[in-house]
């Protein structure tokens, strides 16, 4: 008996390659200003459920991601991988979510898929690196969670338990824990398998015309293929059953009340020369000063 | 003063050693507390735990709450949330810190999603102060001030409209007070009801190792880029700490060309460090590793790169390559010390 499998993943702006306008006014992100990319430790949540797909025959991978339309990039490239359904959790009343509204968010459209056995995320996303989505929805759904994976360790489908090697500072645990169960992934296991060439010419042209309505309720028992087009589901704050009070700005407890640039502090600095005398100033007066010996 | 509206901190311990972040951060709840005007709180969670509770009151705990169970020994996320978030909605605090740990990540969202509140991930400093929106205008609110993007902006968040406000700090970032043994608090054992169902989790097996290196108490770091260019390079930057009795660092960059090994690391995902001294050789001194070394006391900058931006924030720059720069420090420093 297979297991169903989800997998969330996010996509970010590639902190690495900031530009000029990367903040809105408000202090909100201007992401439109930043190159997004697929969030690293996401792809390898996403290894590890086609992982878990392969061990276990008849299992399925569900990919969803919350975001503007555009995050439907990271859905194609999730099915250029090798994932059984996508869905794009979008709506306007979803902006501005912290981690509490996207955690609450997220536990809608999983109970919209039904039945799960694993759900999988990145540890963090780089964008705000706080780590608190995946234990947050975990909390939400009333299940446990391991964070930090890095290895599974044993999957048993018929006991229904796993075992996960954790990373903590200076080291790691392994822990055993009872299915359903989440996983956060951490960067150290688990390289992502590159996209097939076969099924980016299948779904290259895959999009999200295919309303809410269309989602067939029967797809995971049915077993039903995914066709070549309209296959990403969009869902919007109806089609999950969100309570739109609990989303986006108005389920944030948490407000952006300023943002800095990070600005330099230069206190003035002074160049020593590289040489013998003036290195060995600068020695004596940190001696002298007791910054040093 | 009641207990209500204190300023919390969640000790992480484990086998009754406590982690250090969680002094750090009852030095910074008295700093809080007494800015509020409030007590200073802590919860304890373990089993056996009353010889530790004794050993925290000194560092400024007015009212320490320990719940003790065998099944509570080592850190589990889903009994460990649901003992600490009975805590929480007792004895209502304003503010509950936590270490941003692997455990205080762990433990701390769910906590907030337990309790639908606002939770603001690895802050670097935390202060008190108003915020106004729409024309309301919220008193003594938390500021929970974070680096984000890759470091390159600092965000100040704040929670006003529900409590407790909840913050993760990092690691080495708030100073360690002295404890004073005259401090009188109290310890107080709570009981939280657990049955077997709480306890899903099992630990197998943990293999850890002390970290051989002690970047947060250096007082002397000598790190080294990638601008060492070679591990062979990078003994003169071993030699140098060695000479004045420092303790080796390392960029991100360095570490990941294998020239040191991770436990070397400062910088956002590494150590934070504030040491009376930083010597930077060959780094560039990108905004992730300048989060890390920034508060040092006195930071001497090395780089043949005249334009690298680590001598924006150093008080003395040499120019020059390390292989002569560094053994003219040492010969220097021999010779007068």
């Amino acid at each position: 008996m297979g297991l169903n499998l989800i997998v969330l993943v996010k996509q970010v702006p590639d902190t690495q390659n900031i530009s000029g306008n990367a903040m809105k006014e408000d202090g909100t992100v201007n992401r439109a200003a930043l190159p997004a990319i697929f969030n690293p430790e996401d792809l390898h949540a996403l290894e590890a459920a086609f992982t878990i797909r392969d061990s276990v025959p008849g299992s399925k991978v569900h990919v969803l991601t919350m975001g503007p339309p555009s995050a439907v990039q990271v859905l194609k490239d999730s099915l250029y991988r090798g994932a059984d359904f996508v869905a794009l959790i979008s709506d306007r009343r979803f902006a501005a979510a912290d981690t509490l509204a996207t955690s609450y968010a997220l536990k809608c459209a999983i109970e919209k898929i039904g039945s799960y056995d694993i759900v999988l995320c990145g540890t963090q996303a780089i964008d705000g690196d706080t780590a608190q989505v995946g234990p947050q929805t975990a909390e939400k759904l009333g299940i446990n969670q391991i964070t930090c994976i890095s290895q599974i360790v044993e999957l048993d489908p018929e006991k229904r338990s796993i075992t996960a090697r954790r990373s903590i500072e200076g080291g790691y645990e392994k822990v055993k824990t009872g299915l359903p169960v989440l996983l956060t992934v951490n960067g150290e296991g688990f390289p992502p398998r590159p996209p097939s060439a076969i099924r980016m010419m299948t779904y290259k042209n895959a999009t999200t015309e295919m309303s809410s309505a269309d989602y067939d309720e029967t797809y995971l028992t049915s077993g039903a293929e995914l066709k070549s087009e309209n296959t990403i589901a969009l869902w919007d704050i109806n089609a999950i059953n969100a309570d739109p009070e609990s989303c986006g700005l108005s389920g944030s407890p948490t407000k952006v009340r300023n943002i800095d640039m990070v600005v330099l502090k230069s206190e003035g600095i002074r160049m020593i020369e590289n040489t013998e005398e003036a290195i060995g100033d600068m020695v004596h007066e940190l001696v002298a000063d007791h910054t040093l010996g | 003063m009641t207990t209500k509206n204190s300023v919390m901190v969640f000790i992480q311990q484990d086998d009754g050693k406590v982690a250090e972040v969680s002094i750090e951060l009852i030095g910074k709840a008295r700093e809080l507390a007494k800015q509020l005007n409030v007590q200073v709180t802590a919860v304890l969670v373990g089993n056996r735990v009353q010889k530790v509770a004794e050993e925290l009151i000194p560092y400024g705990v007015n009212r320490l709450f320990t719940v003790e169970h065998k099944g509570l020994a080592h850190y589990t996320p889903v009994p460990y949330t649901k003992v600490v978030t009975q805590i929480i909605k007792k004895h209502a605090p304003q503010i509950v810190l936590y270490g941003a740990t692997t455990t205080g990540r762990d433990i701390a969202p769910r906590i907030a999603s337990a309790l639908r509140v606002g939770l603001t991930a690895d802050c670097t400093d935390l202060q008190i102060g108003d915020y106004t929106s729409r024309g309301q205008t919220f008193q003594n609110v938390l500021y929970q001030i974070r680096p984000a993007f890759g470091g390159n902006i600092i965000a100040t968040i704040v929670s006003p409209e529900r409590k407790p406000q909840m913050a993760t700090v990092r690691e080495g970032v708030m100073k360690m007070d002295q404890p004073d043994a005259s401090f009188k608090g109290e310890i107080i054992q709570e009981s939280v009801e657990l049955s077997p169902e709480d306890f899903p989790s099992e630990i197998i097996e943990r293999v850890q190792q002390e970290k051989s290196v002690n970047l947060k108490g250096a007082q002397v770091i000598v790190a080294g880029g990638i601008g060492v260019g070679s591990r062979e390079n990078f003994e003169l930057v071993h030699q140098l700490a060695h000479a004045i009795g420092g303790t080796v660092g390392a960029s991100r960059a360095a570490v990941d060309a294998g020239l040191v090994s991770k436990d070397h690391q400062v910088g956002q995902t590494g150590t934070t460090v504030r040491p009376r001294l930083y010597i930077a050789c060959g780094i560039s001194g990108s905004v992730q590793h300048r989060a890390g070394m920034d508060e040092s006391a006195r930071i001497i900058a090395i780089n043949t790169d005249p334009e690298a931006p680590i001598f924006q924030i150093a008080n003395f720059g040499i120019v020059g390559d390390l292989k002569e720069v560094i053994p003219r420090f040492i010969k220097a420093f021999r010779a007068k010390a």
